[in-house]
């Protein structure tokens, strides 16, 4: 057995063991243990990898000292780098770093494909006759080459693309920037990258590799920069799954089978779950990446009535003498920090004996289940959270919801006006409820920059206060009541 | 060597086990497994690692340096942001 079957073996090990991590990670129970599980896989692969800083193609020993420094010293920045902004980040802007590290995967992946085609180019330079030529385009194989294009291509897009969506989340570039023609100009730049790539099958020149990285980044720049907050997360997954895809062509040129089975298993699930919150959001992928969504001033229904006005001193008492409450938290929520404050609102609702659930919409938070762990960081346990589908007819007989920081989510449009974005997306019928209130700190609107026709509803309230101090007011105005009542 | 139809079954195969491990989680996780499956396609970091290992000139060096780089901060970021989201969900259980 030589040294080079215990690396294959090695890589053989780490498919299996992201495999099964990815599985374990599908159910809370054991979804711990599971990323534990990848991250062994991860470092025994990395390990054996060492194994071609020592020794050639044909297994004999050739120690490369400088590359060896090279890769050790870029791990060490990279892993420290990543490591310690990965521990710093708060819970909220999760999604953001998620692009963030995506994004560096798939400059990674561009960089082998851009190493690879450098390389074959530079066998192809050196050929002195059209015969060696041929030889020099043939070692590297057609499928090799279309692969490591399209690779580089997908890589190259996710790295910008991703860029872009991490800097819009963070806040750099809040708005999203449009000019008459831009999705001709997108599918010019695509149609560019794919002929510049298709010329690379034929003629590998350093000029046209430099020409095709250049377009295939300006598009990820140029896809990404049109597309709206509200659509990033279903981006973002996107993009994870071309990352994924990446991987796994890059794999194939590098011949290696953990690339390959890691890449595609990421590429198949990121598409799944792309898919799975496109819908959750009623929007078609395509309508995420090629219309200006809440763009256009369409004629939308007139909303009659007006806002009502709440002190929190009554809606708490409205909440304390319910016997059914559901609160239904938003992005808003999250961003005010007002998730601990609501935690023990509704310890305080419990002991008195009101039935207390949370309802979470599928894409509340910026990504589906963002909200979910948003809640969890607060100590909320499980089986107060309920999803959409097993609250929504449970409205009828809520005596109170509570809406902090959501808007588009529980707005009744959806269901109403044909002519609203957001028409067909599914919904928490919070309008249904016997009393709503909503926590909010001004009258702007969500996200979709649309009217909300919940807070004109004659059953709603609002109480216009920042999550926090509503949530400190309401506990406060509970524990009056308790004192005053025994 | 991985070629022809055994590349293809490969692929085929891995993109099944993808579909089907995803088809069937809460939504509740699906944060943490877009997170988990972004760390999981940080393997890159390997392939970039090979990559500089057979590096031979100075551009070559570069772009390869620069792969493992961001290959690294790609595995590092996701495992560090993915086991703090389940971190949250391991200790809510004692809760209810």
């Amino acid at each position: 057995m030589t040294l080079l079957t215990v690396v294959q073996a090695a890589y053989f090990v780490a498919a299996v063991m992201f495999i099964l991590g990815l599985k374990r990670m599908s159910s809370p129970v054991t979804a711990r243990q599971g990323i534990v599980q990848a991250g062994i896989g991860m470092v025994i692969a990395t390990i054996a990898t060492f194994y071609f800083y020592f020794f050639d193609a044909s297994g004999n020993y050739v120690l490369h000292v400088d590359n060896l420094v090279l890769c050790i010293a870029a791990i060490g920045i990279g892993t420290s780098v990543a490591w310690i902004s990965g521990k710093k980040v708060a819970m909220t802007d999760m999604p953001q770093m998620v692009a963030l590290y995506n994004g560096m995967g798939g400059g990674s992946a561009a960089a082998i494909g851009a190493v690879e085609l450098f390389k074959a180019a530079a066998l192809a330079g050196a050929a002195v006759t059209a015969i060696d030529m041929q030889a020099a385009q043939e070692q590297f194989g057609f499928t090799k080459s279309l692969l490591a294009v399209v690779g580089a291509l997908i890589g190259a897009v996710s790295f910008s693309g991703s860029l872009i969506a991490f800097a819009k989340l963070q806040g750099w570039m809040d708005k999203r920037y449009t000019f008459p023609g831009q999705q001709a100009f997108n599918l010019l730049l695509f149609v560019a990258a794919i002929v510049l790539g298709g010329l690379l099958m034929f003629q590998l020149d350093e000029r046209i590799i430099i020409a095709f990285f250049i377009v295939c980044l300006v598009l990820g720049v140029s896809m990404t920069l049109p597309i709206g907050g509200a659509d990033m997360p279903v981006v973002i997954s996107l993009y994870n799954a071309f990352t994924g895809l990446a991987v796994a062509f890059e794999g194939y040129v590098m011949q290696n089978p953990a690339l390959i089975i890691a890449g595609m298993v990421v590429g198949a699930a990121g598409t799944l779950l792309t898919q799975l919150m496109a819908k959750a959001m009623n929007r078609p992928i395509t309508n995420v990446l090629f219309s200006n969504f809440g763009g256009g001033g369409a004629a939308a229904q007139e909303i009659s009535g007006s806002q009502k006005p709440v002190e929190a001193s009554d809606a708490a008492v409205m909440m304390a003498y319910a016997e059914r409450v559901v609160i239904v938290p938003g992005y808003g929520m999250a961003v005010a920090q007002a998730q601990h404050k609501i935690w023990e609102l509704t310890q305080q609702l419990m002991k008195r004996g009101v039935k207390v659930k949370f309802a979470i919409h599928p894409v509340a938070g910026r990504m589906p289940g963002h909200m979910n762990v948003l809640l969890a960081e607060a100590g909320v346990p499980y089986d107060l959270i309920a999803d959409m589908d097993d609250i929504n007819p449970e409205f009828p007989n809520t005596d109170v919801a509570i809406v902090i920081g959501a808007n588009d989510v529980v707005n009744p449009v959806a269901k109403t006006d044909p002519t609203s974005p957001i028409y067909g997306m599914p919904i928490l019928d919070v309008s249904l409820a016997k009393n709503v209130i909503i926590i909010k700190r001004g009258k702007g609107t969500g996200f979709a920059g649309i009217e909300n026709a919940l807070f004109y509803q004659d059953n709603a309230r609002m109480l216009f206060m920042d999550g926090q101090a509503a949530g400190a007011a309401l506990i406060a105005a509970m524990k009056e009541l308790d004192g005053g009542g025994h | 060597m991985i070629d022809g139809f055994i590349a293809l079954y490969i692929f085929m195969l891995a993109a099944f086990t993808g579909y089907e491990i995803i088809g069937r989680v809460p939504v509740i996780l699906h944060t943490p497994l877009m997170s988990g499956s972004n760390f999981v396609h940080g393997i890159v970091m390997v392939g970039a690692m090979i990559v500089l290992a057979h590096a031979d000139t100075t551009l070559e060096k570069a772009i390869g340096f620069i792969g493992v780089l961001l290959g690294a901060g790609n595995a590092a970021g996701g495992y560090v942001v993915t086991e703090r989201m389940l971190e949250m969900f391991k200790s809510s259980k004692k809760g209810g």
